[in-house]
């Protein structure tokens, strides 16, 4: 009797085992109507909200305008998105939650250095293409199969900086920076390249991710000699009260910041302040001052109308580089005709001179960024605007 | 001295925040003996209601004291919704419920308002004032002047009200309190509410400085229980004098040692006061009665 | 009957042991997998919080410090100084157990709230070293933690690891019962009631509540190795201050003094912010508003108050 049980028990075991794996072998051709989805890890809440809020309304909006028009390949297109709070092991656990229980075909995410860090090993074991929006260099370097980013590295804005100094014949500066993830990674970018340029750093402060008060540090900066101009490298609020501090005490030299402050609501939040700051920033700032016959314009302002009448809110380079991040996936899937996780990867990396809002994207087998610097445009601040300062 | 000046005015208007943040700490646990961590979001309810009301069209005056209302309201509400149903709960279970309450405000935040930075306009201008070498912002003035009123208005509100009164009998005795008549829920709710417009106020004050986001109420309700506990819990001048000196040690932490480890001598010299006198500077020896 | 079996050391180690076997069965995908170890290591560390808490009446709000120094521990020992990570991992245990001691030996003569605030200092502090010190830690980005490799064996993947973590649970569990059960527990429990009282009966007062600072801290201590381990990878905000606060929270609400309940508590908190995620953006509020519902309604925490519920039917 019990034996009948459990032989029983055991083949309905068997049954349900035979049943997942053949229905998990044919999901993938045999549902050619069912929506693609692509997954998204966000810092959307916690201290880097500044930089995933952006990104998840540009997503979202995204893939809403991309359905209206008929999805791609015939099929709508899912976005799976999580919430990670900016906690490296939450985003862990959502990326596996991604590849294993949603079945994503790829995904566009991360939001910082550490979150993205965090799910790399995910994605590469799963083979699942993976798009980051964070900046660091790491990500890309070495260059892992299936690890992509679209933001510019902190390398190439430091090098926008310097070269933009040693034109003004600035040598001599003084750093202060976030001791969050975006600040420290860009300073010691900046650190290395310095040289290049034959400009030292003759102090170097630096600030936490929510303080209110940067007087003391600009303070020391102020009563060193023979400092000519100052790099702020941060992101949220900080470079808007070190710049506010700075009209406080009175420091006339040039102010250099850095483009994780670029958004209008930066100038807004320094308000007057914010007078002849420069920073390097991608084309999408300066939308309507493009020429008309910079490849750039009719994208970058086409995502800033959509993006601001949706939300209310100014365009920043952070929402750009999620713009970036799924329109170089569905261009990928459109190339590839498929969704097969390897062919995606495989067109992505085929990805020829693709018109973003960041910049133009060529990525090779040893290049998974493909930006250059010619992305950035240095601009300063001048009547509450943006004016470039390009020499043409 | 120019630049000590610099690091005290910095010191003061930061401090005084804290010390705002610290008062409501000791309201509220001096009626209860509750520590309510949703304190710092009311700084932000302040903060981030002004901001979006003066959005919406209306003048500062007015967006400002509909602002400390509403922060009134939530603290009224997280008293009578939240606090009084689990009456009789031990003090932990009344903290979680708090933090509880701190995340739900939060959550909230981010919906009714955004998840950006915002600011408001300095109160009266932006041109900073020099005094003996260093630079002061207007604005400093009206948080630490703002802070002093607050401080004047509480005293005089506990010490010449009757009602105030009946508040410290509360604290200093609730058995007591409640013996001779006192109703002990209206003036626990009354310490919620008061507690939530103070907090409101620094927010409102602070704004035009240190700008303003949903999330900024942990970090004040962080420095706020810091500054309450090293003045001794439950002591109002104590809260004050706490929130003042963590300000200035952050300050000078940050001029004259490192500003990468500000926080870390804020936190160690908190220590060594309180290793020295373990009621904090201004508190009462407890006697744990057996 | 029924009492005694509730609070039988061998029935509540029989639930936990059933309870990580029964979950690779019923789980659909190795998501879930992953998350029920999430639980167990959570519960590591919340389980020496409740010795500390719910034994010994001290409040701590800075033991994500712990977990950060045993994180890193196992990251910084193999990266930078050559180590086995196992080597590795005790060495963190011990690293943790000295810095309770050095760190608790003066703080502990502070009192309720006063404690808290100190030992929120110490958690700030650790997390301002690790996110600081980026020539060692990585910086605020974090560092990679490298594999284990045993017998030539590369553990990876999520299903070693949750045969480990719940087997690191149940020897913590055993650990703790035993710890609780012995004079010392029960000298602990008399801590818990009123120092004085037990000072008053001859209780080592300082001596009792520095063990079990000590003792906590070690448990945070390997939760944070176990997790690094099993992430490969850790950034500093695992020594935040909103973990310190978690961990608490996992104790409270799952019910203060119980071993249960720091394992439940710790599932309420790692399952919860997963089971949210169709809510969007409402998931923060959702979950504050648990929280607080929890706490109102279950005042005792989760596995005390169902417990006397029980108890009450049965009577």
């Amino acid at each position: 009797m019990q034996q009948t049980a459990a032989r029983r028990a055991l083949r309905a075991a068997a049954v349900v085992t035979s049943v997942t794996i053949t229905s998990a072998l044919t999901i993938g051709p045999s549902l050619a109507a069912d929506p693609i989805k692509i997954g998204s890890v966000l810092s959307a809440t916690g201290p880097a909200s500044f930089l995933g809020d952006p990104e998840q309304k540009t997503l979202k909006l995204f893939v809403e305008a991309l359905n209206k028009k008929g999805g791609i390949l015939g099929r709508p297109v899912e976005l799976v998105l999580y919430d990670d709070g900016g906690d490296a092991n939450k985003a862990r656990t959502f990326a596996t939650r991604l590849i294993e229980d949603d079945k994503v075909v790829a995904m566009v995410g991360g939001t910082t250095t550490g979150t993205t860090m965090a799910m790399i090993p995910v994605f590469e074991d799963a083979k699942i293409p993976f798009i980051s929006l964070a900046g660091a260099i790491e990500i890309v370097e070495p260059v892992r199969a299936f690890v992509f980013k679209t933001p510019h590295t902190d390398k190439t804005a430091c090098q926008k900086i310097f070269e933009d100094m040693k034109a003004r014949g600035l040598t001599k500066i003084g750093m202060i920076s976030g001791t969050d993830g975006f600040g420290k990674s860009m300073r010691a970018q900046c650190m290395k390249v310095i040289g290049d340029y034959g400009i030292t750093a003759l102090v170097d402060e630096s600030y936490g991710p929510t303080d209110a008060d940067m007087t003391p540090q600009l303070n020391k900066i102020k009563n060193t000699a023979d400092v000519q101009a100052v790099l702020n490298p941060g992101f949220g609020q900080g470079p808007a009260i070190v710049t506010r501090n700075y009209a406080q005490l009175g420091i006339k030299l040039p102010l250099y910041q850095s483009h994780g402050v670029a958004s209008k609501s930066f100038i807004e939040l320094a308000g007057p302040a914010a007078e002849g700051v420069r920073l390097p920033a991608p084309a999408l700032l300066i939308a309507d001052k493009l020429a008309d016959t910079d490849p750039q314009k009719p994208v970058v302002m086409d995502y800033k109308k959509s993006y601001e009448t949706a939300t209310g809110q100014p365009v920043s380079t952070f929402g750009g580089y999620g713009f970036d991040g799924i329109q170089l996936l569905v261009s990928a899937i459109e190339r590839a005709k498929s969704v097969e996780p390897q062919k995606i990867r495989d067109a992505i990396e085929g990805t020829k001179g693709h018109v973003g809002a960041t910049g133009l994207y060529t990525m090779t087998p040893t290049d998974h960024l493909g930006l250059g610097t010619e992305s950035f445009h240095m601009l300063e601040i001048k009547g509450g605007d943006w004016v470039p300062q390009d020499k043409k | 001295m120019a630049e000590f000046l610099q690091l005290v005015f910095s010191g003061l208007t930061i401090g005084a925040v804290y010390a705002l943040v610290a008062l409501g700490f000791t309201l509220v646990y001096n009626a209860s003996d509750v520590i309510n961590f949703a304190q710092g979001d009311f700084v932000m309810i302040g903060g981030m209601g002004t901001v979006f009301l003066m959005a919406a069209g209306l003048s500062l005056p007015v967006a400002a004291m509909i602002a400390i209302v509403a922060a009134v309201l939530v603290g009224l509400l997280l008293h009578r919704l939240a606090i009084e149903p689990a009456r009789g709960a031990s003090p932990v279970s009344l903290i979680m419920i708090t933090i509880g309450a701190s995340i739900f405000i939060k959550g909230v935040a981010q919906l009714v308002f955004d998840k950006q930075f915002h600011s408001l306009p300095a109160f009266s201008g932006t041109a900073p004032i020099a005094i003996g070498g260093a630079t002061i912002l207007p604005q400093s003035f009206w948080v630490i002047g703002g802070m002093f009123c607050v401080v004047a208005g509480l005293w005089l509100f506990l010490e010449k009200t009757l009602i105030g009164k009946a508040v410290l009998a509360t604290a200093a005795n609730r058995l007591a309190a409640r013996l001779v008549g006192i109703n002990v829920t209206v003036v626990l709710a009354l310490a919620f509410g008061l507690s939530a417009a103070i907090g409101a106020v620094g927010g409102i004050l602070v704004t035009p400085i240190t700008l303003t986001r949903y999330d900024v109420g942990t970090l004040f309700a962080l420095k706020g229980f810091a500054a309450a506990m090293v003045g001794g819990m439950g002591n109002p001048i104590g809260a004050v004098v706490g929130g003042l000196l963590i300000g200035l040690m952050e300050a000078f932490g940050a001029g004259y040692l490192s500003s990468t480890y500000k926080d870390a001598v804020a936190f160690v010299a908190i220590l060594v006061v309180l290793l020295v006198m373990p009621q904090g500077l201004f508190g009462r020896r407890a006697v744990e009665r057996v | 009957m029924l009492r005694k079996i509730l609070s039988s050391r061998i029935a509540v180690l029989l639930l936990l042991a059933a309870m990580i076997a029964i979950v690779p069965v019923l789980a659909p995908s190795s998501f879930y997998l992953r998350v029920a170890a999430l639980v167990w290591i959570f519960g590591l560390a919340a389980l020496g919080l409740t010795i500390l808490t719910g034994y010994a009446g001290q409040v701590s709000l800075g033991h994500a410090g712990f977990l950060g120094i045993g994180a890193y521990a196992v990251a910084v020992g193999p990266a930078k100084l050559g180590l086995d990570p196992l080597l590795s991992l005790l060495l963190g245990a011990v690293l943790c157990g000295l810095v309770a001691y050095a760190v608790g030996k003066p703080i502990l003569r502070l009192k309720g709230y006063y404690l808290a605030i100190a030992t929120l200092g110490f958690g700030l502090i650790v997390a301002l070293v690790l996110t600081s010190e980026g020539a060692i830690t990585g910086g605020p980005d974090g560092m990679q933690v490298p594999r284990v490799v045993l017998f030539g064996w590369r553990i990876a993947g999520v299903v070693p690891w949750y045969w480990i973590s719940g087997g690191a649970l149940l020897i913590g569990a055993l650990l703790a019962l035993n710890i609780l059960a012995s004079p010392s527990g029960r000298a602990l429990r008399a801590l818990h009631d009123s120092e004085v009282a037990a000072a008053g009966v001859g209780v080592d007062v300082a001596a009792k509540k520095l063990a079990a600072f000590v003792i906590s801290g070690v448990y945070a201590g390997v939760a944070g190795s176990l997790l690094a381990l099993m992430n490969g990878f850790i950034t500093p905000e695992a020594a935040g201050f909103m973990h310190s606060i978690e961990l608490v929270a996992m104790v409270i609400i799952g019910g203060l003094g119980s071993v249960v309940g720091a394992v439940v508590g710790a599932a309420f908190l790692v399952v919860l912010p997963q089971a949210l995620t169709v809510l969007q953006e409402y998931e923060q509020a959702v979950l504050g508003l648990l929280i607080m519902v929890f706490m109102i309604v279950l005042p005792a925490g989760i596995v005390p108050s169902l417990r006397r519920l029980v108890l009450e039917r049965a009577a």
